[in-house]
């Protein structure tokens, strides 16, 4: 009890305004059959995403919609099973990431880092979304309708990001694997130092970064793209150019330097 | 880290010093050093002066409020020398001033003869333009300042994580343009030809109070404004001058302006409507003072948008 005097006693944050010490799911989300509605708007990051936990995890509710999320940060962020949210307008930084299942349809934009390491599942924007948008991601689908900034999948190791405008300067930088499908166009340093996966833009491009080349788009390709456009009902542009690693950085090896001498 | 904040009303005076400080303090943890505000008045015949005679962490000697008193003192009579005439001088604290006077000369021999008594710096000087900065979250120094009750067409703001320099006043956003009237500028980021551009600057007659990075782009563009650019151009030229990672904001008496670096690696979110215009570091300032959904993006790299009254 003493925890809960503090907690009053201080307000929600402690004296920095910084951190939460003692959150608990302030269990306000209005519950109806399987679906349930959560409003944001007097909550901290904290309880909203300890709310969301408990109605997924504790109560095994399958939809929940957020109402005013004010833009804040981090939020549905780390839920590990399959579940569908709903977050009715903007989120800040750090939304959807660590998730392993959930699809969330945010109606508003986001801000820098969303989806980043998604394990799987879907996460779909319909406005635009910042910097960094799919960091490190490693499955599942991230579509954003808008435009994104940039560095768009940098590190990105598996999954799908769909854009449906433009997106910035760096775009999959040192990328390892996945797919990037940009719709309008993509700033300077497309694909930087990318190790492997493929980008597809069909804008402009305004340079490719090093060790990223151009290659022809095979059948294969089309019918990925064809297939991503359909389940998101999105226009498809008819052009797309691919874009690969051209390889030519590839200098490693598993040999000891003594090793080498010997091979060489 | 540090967070910055713009907003600029297009049609007429807002309420611009209880909007910059919900901005700045709904981004407090980006940066609890100190904060800082650039505020726009409405611009009058009379020059107003924003000055400090010490620093709020100044260890205060056994006659350190007679040498504030004395140099406050001071600060007016040297005024009333060059040929101003001092309507008002109002205390905001004991180290912080508010000075109104009228005068027509150059404004740089003005700042450095004022300058020159020891511990004073000149916050900022314009005929609408006022700088208030001082430690604290936003909602303290507001208060102190007595800030929320500020009107004004545009204004910038920036609470500040120090990296490069002290905490302490001297090292706060704003910085005024010294000597250009009207002039302020905040920045996210770090400037890595620092050196090289400050020694340039010097080299060429302007003053230096901090160690702070952040100020040579606000006397970078006051040179270049001195030179005949307008501001967009110059602020273009800063792109290619200025090495590191940026995104800054300037203000003049008429425009607000915004600049990334070429590889857009500070945030900036962006909402343009209407009649107003508002950007910060972080949606959730936006947010702040405009509740409802709305559209915003984030500038690509080497962007530079100006918006005039």
């Amino acid at each position: 009890m003493v925890a809960v005097n503090e907690t009053s006693r201080t307000g929600r944050y402690d004296v920095r305004g910084l951190a939460e010490p003692d959150a608990e799911a302030p269990k306000t989300a209005r519950i109806d059959g399987d679906s349930a509605v959560v409003d944001a708007a007097d909550l901290s990051t904290r309880q909203i995403n300890l709310e969301l936990r408990r109605l997924v995890y504790g109560e095994g509710i399958s939809e929940v919609t957020v109402t005013n999320p004010g833009a804040k940060h981090s939020i549905a962020v780390g839920l590990l099973t399959r579940c569908r949210i709903t977050v009715d307008g903007s989120l800040g930084y750090f939304a959807c990431t660590l998730g392993d299942g959930p699809e969330i349809h945010v109606t508003g934009r986001v801000g820098w880092s969303l989806a980043e390491n998604m394990m799987s599942g879907v996460v779909v924007v319909d406005k635009n979304a910042g910097s960094l948008t799919g960091a490190a991601m490693r499955g599942g689908d991230l579509v954003v309708r808008g435009h994104v900034g940039a560095r768009t999948g940098i590190d990105q190791k598996g999954g799908t990001i769909l854009v449906g405008g433009n997106t910035g300067s760096m775009t999959g930088f040192m990328m390892q694997r996945g797919r990037q499908i940009i719709c309008g166009n993509a700033g300077p340093g497309l694909g930087d130092s990318m190790y492997d996966g493929e980008i597809y833009v069909a804008g402009t491009v305004a340079s490719l970064g090093v060790d990223c080349v151009e290659e022809e788009m095979t059948p294969r390709d089309d019918e990925l793209l064809d297939r991503k456009f359909r389940i998101y009902r999105m226009d498809r542009p008819e052009r797309f150019r691919k874009f690969v690693c051209g390889k030519q950085l590839y200098n490693y090896d598993t040999l000891e330097p003594s090793e080498r001498k010997l091979v060489l | 880290m540090c967070g910055i904040a713009g907003i600029i009303h297009l049609d007429g005076p807002g309420d611009v010093g209880l909007e910059m400080t919900k901005m700045l303090q709904s981004m407090k943890h980006r940066g609890p050093d100190s904060s800082g505000y650039a505020l726009y008045g409405e611009p009058q015949d009379s020059l107003v002066m924003r000055f400090k005679l010490a620093d709020p962490n100044e260890t205060g000697e056994f006659d350190f409020a007679e040498r504030l008193e004395r140099n406050r003192r001071e600060v007016e009579s040297r005024l009333s020398k060059i040929g101003a005439t001092v309507d008002r001088v109002d205390g905001e604290s004991a180290y912080a001033y508010r000075a109104e006077f009228r005068y027509e000369g150059e404004l740089k021999p003005l700042a450095d003869y004022v300058e020159n008594i020891p511990g004073c710096e000149v916050l900022s000087l314009g005929h609408s333009l006022e700088i208030v900065k001082d430690l604290g979250d936003a909602e303290t120094v507001a208060g102190q300042y007595k800030l929320d009750a500020f009107r004004g067409t545009h204004a910038i703001g920036h609470v500040r994580m120090a990296t490069e320099s002290d905490v302490d006043i001297a090292g706060a956003h704003p910085y005024w343009a010294y000597p250009f009237s009207d002039v302020a500028v905040v920045h996210n980021g770090q400037l890595t030809n620092y050196h090289q551009w400050r020694r340039r600057l010097e080299r060429s007659g302007h003053r230096f109070q901090s160690e702070c990075d952040s100020e040579i782009i606000a006397v970078y563009l006051a040179e270049r404004l001195a030179d005949g650019l307008d501001l967009e151009t110059a602020m273009k030229q800063s792109l290619d001058d200025l090495d590191g990672v940026f995104t800054y904001m300037v203000v003049t008496e008429t425009s607000l302006g915004m600049a990334k670096d070429e590889m857009a690696a500070k945030p900036l979110v962006l909402h343009q409507g209407d009649n107003l215009v508002a950007m910060a570091s972080e949606e959730g300032a936006i947010r702040a003072v405009l509740p409802q959904e709305i559209d915003s993006y984030d500038p690509y790299e080497k962007e530079v948008l100006v918006w005039s009254r």
